[in-house]
């Protein structure tokens, strides 16, 4: 189990970004034979192939799609979310890089299947040189009749656009990168509406993450039921983990659905540096629990698996820290880029994740007291469920994820803050 | 003062004199505005044009697009400050972006953020004293597999050490070569060998 290579296959050739190199390897089939099916029946495909969204809620790709109201005589639009901003997460970037006409051909089914003519790639600003390969490969394809009017000599019109973010992650929430490409801030919207009814332009939008979109050529290509049998019952087909952190071999691995955690980092990753042993892990990019090593037994990456241990599969960023991570440093580390991103519209967000920052930072530099616990939880259950958009929770769970399995390590920084202080007052 | 139909619509343009764009610059964002359903999402982009030709978003950078795009000024003004790619104060010709987030740090970003505090001898957000140089610690770059990494201008590097960031640093001071345009890593070979674009899969 574990090495069918669905999204990866070609992604070590060096010419794959290249339409002639792509279409010689069975490229833009797919969606030639998409574009003889109507959109009940590529919809139908992709429900029954079981596809959840890669970008972190993993929610059923078929059924979102479903959403989209007919007939509402305003145009659909289709963005695709390559704003890839998590912590951990790099693999979309593996994806624009080495294989972009799989993303756009992804693009194109998914066009057709949702009647839309005018779809956009929404990348994260520092990402100038996958932007850069994905706008030539939109370019090969236009000169080939693959993308513009009447596309594969079909009456199915279709553009795409490249538009690149300028550095905020909150631009990667859907409703954020909506107002963002409308050439606003990125602040997030209250939902419902959902985008599928109102969303950009006011108008039916579908906002897909990359991988999603990237997986769809080999499902029409090699049908609904072939996908479905790869992975377990509720998570079907192969994933893209981008690992980082304190193993021998970081990367983006393609493996299926289900394959044991624990394998995957001996195996896969090489196993823990320096061999150092293994202390905790962030399964799904940062605003996923935290498992620390001892809960890692039996653990599937898959998103029951995880769900059941407590943490989430999320967008797929594995980070490995060994025993000389210092744990209350890390989710500090963690919390100055969740005060840094906060888009400042709601204060619980705004102002809490800043205090939350402080309080651990505290801690972390031996002058927090046993009640700054306290507080960090106050904090924390005052910001959860209180804001806009889910990004107050995203940081809510690293700092109650840390502070939970390792509040040893936060007693012990705060006790030694204490004796430090009776100390001094003595001396 | 020119009236130009935007949207269907005549409207006022004030474009300052004293700032023009070049004629590449100026058709660039006009095909941009029609790329869109709509020609406000031409906004990040057209700053992106004017940051590229006057190196950060001065006040007659910000209040020509805003007249060019005809959005209020104090909309643009608001994009401008949302986004940290662009620049409300000067920067360096290279700029350098050290990622400071969990997998960086967990790898070694800090001796980088050292080395290159040491090395241009200034903090974060200053300008070197010949306009070479700047830096600032900046969050993940969707490059942890290969950390600790740093972004000059548009180009990513990747697995370093102090001494391999040390050993770039003389070699960009030696070639001064255009990192502006991502494109230049397939001619990076020209003195910067040793330096991959990604290598992570
Ligand atoms: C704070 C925040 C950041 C997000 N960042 C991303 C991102 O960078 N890429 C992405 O695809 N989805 C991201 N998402 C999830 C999107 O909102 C959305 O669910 C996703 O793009 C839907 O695509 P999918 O159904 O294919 O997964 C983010 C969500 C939140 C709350
Ligand atoms: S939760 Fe935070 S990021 Fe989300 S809308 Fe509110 S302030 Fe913005
Ligand atoms: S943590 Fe540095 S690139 Fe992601």
């Amino acid at each position: 189990m574990g090495h069918i290579k669905i999204l990866t296959e070609h992604l070590d050739r060096e010419d794959q970004h290249d339409i002639d190199a792509y279409e010689s390897r069975a490229g833009y089939a797919a969606v030639r034979k998409a574009l003889a099916m109507s959109s009940e029946e590529i919809i139908a495909e992709v429900k029954a192939s079981g596809l959840r969204g890669r970008g972190g809620a993993g929610f059923p790709t078929g059924i979102k799609w479903g959403f989209v109201p007919k007939n509402t005589g305003k145009p659909v639009y289709l963005l695709n979310n390559a704003d890839e901003s998590e912590p951990g997460t790099f693999k979309d970037r593996a994806l624009l890089e080495r294989n972009p006409h799989m993303c756009i051909e992804g693009m194109m089914i998914a066009a057709k299947a949702l009647s839309c003519h005018w779809a956009c790639i929404y990348i994260r600003g520092e990402y100038a040189y996958p932007a850069e390969r994905v706008s030539k490969a939109i370019k090969q394809a236009y000169a080939k009749g693959y993308l513009g009017k009447k596309i594969f000599g079909s009456d199915f019109d279709l553009d795409i656009v490249v538009h690149r973010g300028a550095g905020a992650y909150i631009c990667g929430e859907e409703t954020g990168l909506i107002e963002s490409l409308e050439g606003k801030k990125g602040q997030p919207r209250l939902k419902p509406p959902f985008p599928a009814v109102v969303g950009a332009y006011g108008c039916p939008t579908v906002v897909n993450n990359t991988e999603t979109l990237a997986t769809l050529p080999w499902i029409i290509a090699n049908g609904a039921s072939s996908y479905a049998k790869i992975g377990t019952d509720k998570s079907a087909g192969t994933k893209l983990f981008s690992a980082s952190g304190h193993i021998n071999k970081p990367g983006v691995y393609e493996i299926e659905l289900g394959y044991p955690l624990l394998e995957f980092i001996e195996k896969e990753c090489g196993g823990v540096r320096n061999g150092r042993k293994l202390k905790a892990v962030i399964p799904g990019g940062s605003s996923v629990p935290v498992l620390r090593a001892d809960e890692l037994d039996g653990v599937m990456l898959d998103y029951e698996s995880l769900v059941k241990a407590g943490t989430m599969l999320g967008s797929g960023g594995l980070i490995v820290m060994d025993d000389s991570t210092d744990m209350v440093e890390a989710v500090m580390n963690l919390l100055h880029f969740y005060t840094h991103e906060s888009c400042g519209q709601c204060t619980p967000c705004r102002e809490g994740v800043r205090w939350v920052y402080k309080t651990i930072g505290r801690i972390n530099h031996c002058n927090g007291t046993f009640g700054d616990i306290r507080l960090l939880k106050d904090l924390c259950k005052n910001i959860s469920g209180h804001t806009i958009c889910p990004f107050g929770d995203a940081l809510v769970t690293p700092a109650l994820s840390f502070l939970n399995k390792f509040r040893s390590e936060f007693e012990a920084k705060i006790e030694a803050a204490t004796s430090m202080h009776v100390g001094s007052s003595h001396g | 003062m020119k009236m130009e139909k935007i949207n269907g619509v005549n409207r006022d343009i004030k474009v300052e004199a004293d700032l023009r764009l070049s004629d590449a610059a100026e058709a660039r964002i006009e095909d941009l505005m029609h790329r869109y359903p709509c020609s406000n999402s031409a906004l990040l982009p057209a700053l992106y044009i004017a940051q590229e030709e006057c190196s950060w978003l001065t006040d007659r950078a910000i209040r020509w697009v805003a007249s060019r795009l005809n959005l209020p000024l104090a909309h643009v003004l608001e994009v401008a400050t949302f986004y940290t790619m662009f620049y409300k104060q000067p920067v360096g010709k290279y700029h350098i972006q050290i990622c400071r987030t969990l997998s960086c740090m967990l790898c070694g970003a800090k001796k980088l953020t050292e080395q290159v505090r040491k090395r241009l001898n200034l903090s974060a957000g200053e300008v070197s004293g010949d306009g070479m140089w700047s830096f600032e610690e900046v969050e993940c770059l969707g490059s942890c597999g290969t950390a600790p990494m740093v972004e000059i201008n548009d180009t990513f590097f990747e697995n370093l050490t102090p001494e391999k960031l040390n050993d770039l640093l003389n070699k960009i001071e030696k070639f001064k070569p255009d990192l502006r345009y991502s494109g230049i890593l397939e001619e990076l070979g020209k003195g910067l060998e040793g330096f991959p674009k990604s290598s992570v899969w």
